[in-house]
């Protein structure tokens, strides 16, 4: 509600109707929360730039932690007109306030604008203010009204056994928080980063050559911090603050900490090259952060004698590299799993993550003297075939069509039974028995049948099992 | 000053591994183990350098085994970077770890990138190909291209032979086109050899049609999964025992036992 519809006489909860007759040229909007959410979520976004802790207070407020930031905008004072100045000119109507807990200064902002609360003053700067301001429950709000308690004061000034009885022990340590003696946690978006390093530009930067400089300087310095403290970093991320507040933030995850300047370089390079909607500077960037979000402790190797070392690290690298660009879950190690399910055998899994892991698996050993048993393709989702000719029960089929194409079976061998894993799944699952054919054309099949005959009953008859072309060995 | 140094260092460490692989001739070229094909190629194929292997859709597994042989043969014991599309996995099956290991490709050192087109996966495979911890990289790209054109292909082939990692092509439902391959091979399946129990070890239909430094040929090997070698297949399937040298009669019919 701002000043000037105040002054008209207008309020929230208002009937349109009664609207209409105040201030004939109203126009009506219907309520969009998820717009809401996301103008709040972008405020928050640009709030970033004051202090890493920026907490969600839907439907309309930000809690924002600016423990140990003041001073870098000059004074408490200074960073509340630089963070109003800029949401109004943005066209937002603003309402802020500092004070001690993020409660009281919620308090406060819901009845005065650009109050700054000294420490211990909470009490004497909530008690005058009305109880709607807390922001309790509606039904609290009316029942302590009835009660003839109009201010916070009036509130407080009561025994807190009396209040608790009646409203319940959540309003009282809101109240309490109000009045700054007790401590409520605000719940910030985002963790807070082991590392953080920001460039601010005096005039907003738009070229590719100018960002890439600022953001290859802060990788420096970064790596600099870090490296004091022997840490190298596993998750980068770069935020870029356009001059209309939009934040853009992109993040590099890498298998390996990193510790090099170039490497990260590199890696967001990769990344930045390979957007799919790309960095759009608008009319500029006036601030470009780094942070590590996540770091480990980096374990120094000899590196100049053992080669072994050196080549895993090339490859750690090359992995990163490809991941940057197409996503970290397209570049991928196999873990051997325990089951005979034939499908299940083998676990994809992301190789930044599971490289050392994956080196170290103990896979089966082949059998020496004989062909291979599993195909060298196998189809993620068996096909189907139509078997032409039957056969006996516990043969393969004669002739098969698959994809169109008739194949004459001339050399087989099977069948090997493999039953499904019932303690697994709830539902049961037939067993296949499975084929090793070869065609006339010497193309060589891994077929099964699903279930035998007479174990799929359906409609109280027994169904002929289907069969399945589930890979193709070379 | 430093940056010298270690690249010598470098230099050195690779010549050593190289004498250390063995087999991986230090004429930088791979025996294939298969006599006449070895002969054709001049002592096997040629490292740091790219090979294309074509195929027919339905022949894709029979290729995919060939390359696998290939990058075995190549790569020795380094880990091997295999670039594939997404789609490649429905069309002929995802490449299964099981089956690759009773090849004789060593699951643990085989890295996958599922690439999502061809432009992607040829970026992939030449950042792979800079890398010289490798010793092979796979490229795997399903159907006709133009993105796979004369400059991709001598991009590739230029990063190969600076870092000496061998760069090879699996073109599945493609016809070969020109480019800049030392070696360019059509495969398909060919049948087991008649009257071996054991049936079922690849046996392929290999062609090869372009050959920069010597002759092209037809053969058909046999890829064997012990001993990590392509070979001829048996012209004398049924093998014949040697006859007994010193051996008294026969023993009588009666003490014979059958085991099992």
């Amino acid at each position: 509600m701002d000043d000037h519809a105040a002054r008209l006489g207008l309020d929230a909860g208002l009937p349109l109707a009664n609207a209409r007759a105040i201030c004939p040229d109203v126009e009506a909007f219907d309520d969009d929360p998820v717009a809401d959410a996301q103008a709040l979520n972008a405020i928050a976004d640009w709030c970033d730039r004051f202090t890493p802790l920026v907490a969600l207070d839907p439907p309309h407020s930000l809690f924002l932690d600016i423990t140990g930031c003041a001073h870098l905008f000059g004074s408490e004072e200074r960073l509340l007109q630089m963070l109003c100045g800029a949401l109004t000119s943005q066209g937002f109507a603003v309402s802020a306030a500092i004070a001690g807990t993020s409660i009281s200064a919620r308090t406060m902002t819901r009845h005065v604008h650009g109050r700054i609360v000294g420490e211990g003053d909470e009490a004497d700067s909530v008690s005058p203010l009305p109880i709607s301001a807390l922001g309790a429950d509606e039904a609290i709000t009316r029942g302590l009204r009835r009660a003839g308690l109009k201010s916070i004061g009036d509130v407080a000034s009561r025994a807190r056994h009396e209040i608790a009885a009646r409203f319940g022990a959540d309003f009282t340590a809101l109240l309490e928080q109000a009045l700054g003696q007790g401590e409520a946690p605000i719940n910030p978006r985002k963790p807070l980063p082991d590392y953080i390093v920001e460039k601010r530009f005096a005039e907003p930067v738009a070229t590719d050559g100018v960002i890439a400089a600022a953001l290859s300087r802060l990788a420096a310095t970064l790596v600099g911090t870090m490296d004091k403290q022997g840490k190298g970093a596993r998750r980068l991320e770069a935020s870029f603050f356009r001059t209309d507040g939009v934040v853009r933030t992109i993040a590099v995850d890498t298998g390996q900490p990193v510790t090099r300047v170039e490497t990260i370089d590199r890696l967001f390079r990769e990344r930045l090259d390979a957007l799919a909607d790309p960095l759009d500077p608008g009319f500029g960037f006036d601030l470009v952060r780094l942070s590590a979000s996540r770091t480990e402790i980096v374990v120094q190797q000899q590196r100049d004698l053992d080669a072994h070392v050196q080549h895993d690290d090339e490859l750690a690298a090359l992995i990163d590299r490809i991941a940057a660009r197409i996503g970290g879950r397209r570049v991928i190690v196999h873990l051997p799993q325990d089951t005979h399910v034939p499908e299940r055998a083998s676990l994809p899994v992301p190789a930044q993550q599971h490289l050392a892991a994956a080196s170290l698996a103990a896979w089966p050993v082949p059998v020496e003297g004989e062909p291979p048993l599993r195909p060298l393709r196998l189809f993620e989702r068996p096909e189907p075939i139509e078997v032409l000719l039957a056969e006996v029960p516990d043969r393969p089929p004669r002739h098969f069509k698959w994809r169109r194409a008739a194949h004459t079976v001339v050399r087989a061998e099977g069948p090997e039974r493999i039953a499904m894993e019932w303690w697994r799944s709830s539902e049961a699952m037939p067993t296949r028995d499975y084929f090793r054919v070869e065609d006339e054309g010497g193309l060589r099949f891994w077929l099964y049948r699903d279930g035998l005959y007479g174990e799929i009953v359906r409609e109280g008859e027994a169904v002929s099992p289907n069969w399945f072309v589930h890979g193709l060995f070379a | 000053m430093m940056g010298a140094r270690t690249r010598m260092l470098a230099e050195l460490r690779g010549n050593i591994e190289r004498i250390e692989a063995g087999d991986v001739a230090a004429s930088g070229r791979a025996a294939l183990g298969h006599a006449e094909a070895d002969a054709a190629l001049q002592g096997g194929l040629a490292l740091g350098a790219m090979h294309e292997v074509f195929s027919e859709a339905r022949h894709s597994a029979a290729a995919t085994g060939f390359i696998a042989g290939l990058a075995r043969r190549v790569g020795a014991r380094r880990p091997l970077v295999w670039v594939r599309q997404d789609f490649a996995d429905i069309e002929s099956g995802a490449l299964s770890m099981g089956g690759c290991s009773e090849l004789g490709l060593d699951p643990r050192l085989t890295v996958i990138v599922r690439a999502t087109d061809v432009e992607t996966a040829l970026r992939a495979s030449a950042d792979a190909l800079a890398c010289d911890a490798l010793g092979a990289v796979v490229t795997e790209i399903w159907g006709e291209t133009r993105q796979f054109d004369l400059v991709a292909s001598r991009k590739l082939t230029l990063t190969a032979r600076t870092s000496g990692v061998t760069c090879l092509l699996l073109r599945l439902a493609a016809a070969p086109q020109p480019s800049t391959a030392e070696t360019r091979w059509i495969v398909q399946a060919a049948r087991s050899p008649p009257h071996v129990e054991a049936w079922g070890a690849p046996v392929l239909d290999t062609r090869l049609v372009r050959n920069r430094h010597g002759p092209v040929g037809h053969w058909i090997m046999e890829w064997k999964c012990d001993e990590c070698l392509f070979r001829e297949t048996p012209a004398h399937p049924e093998p014949v025992a040697a006859a007994p040298a010193d051996r008294p009669h026969q023993a009588p019919a009666f003490a014979q036992r059958r085991a099992g």
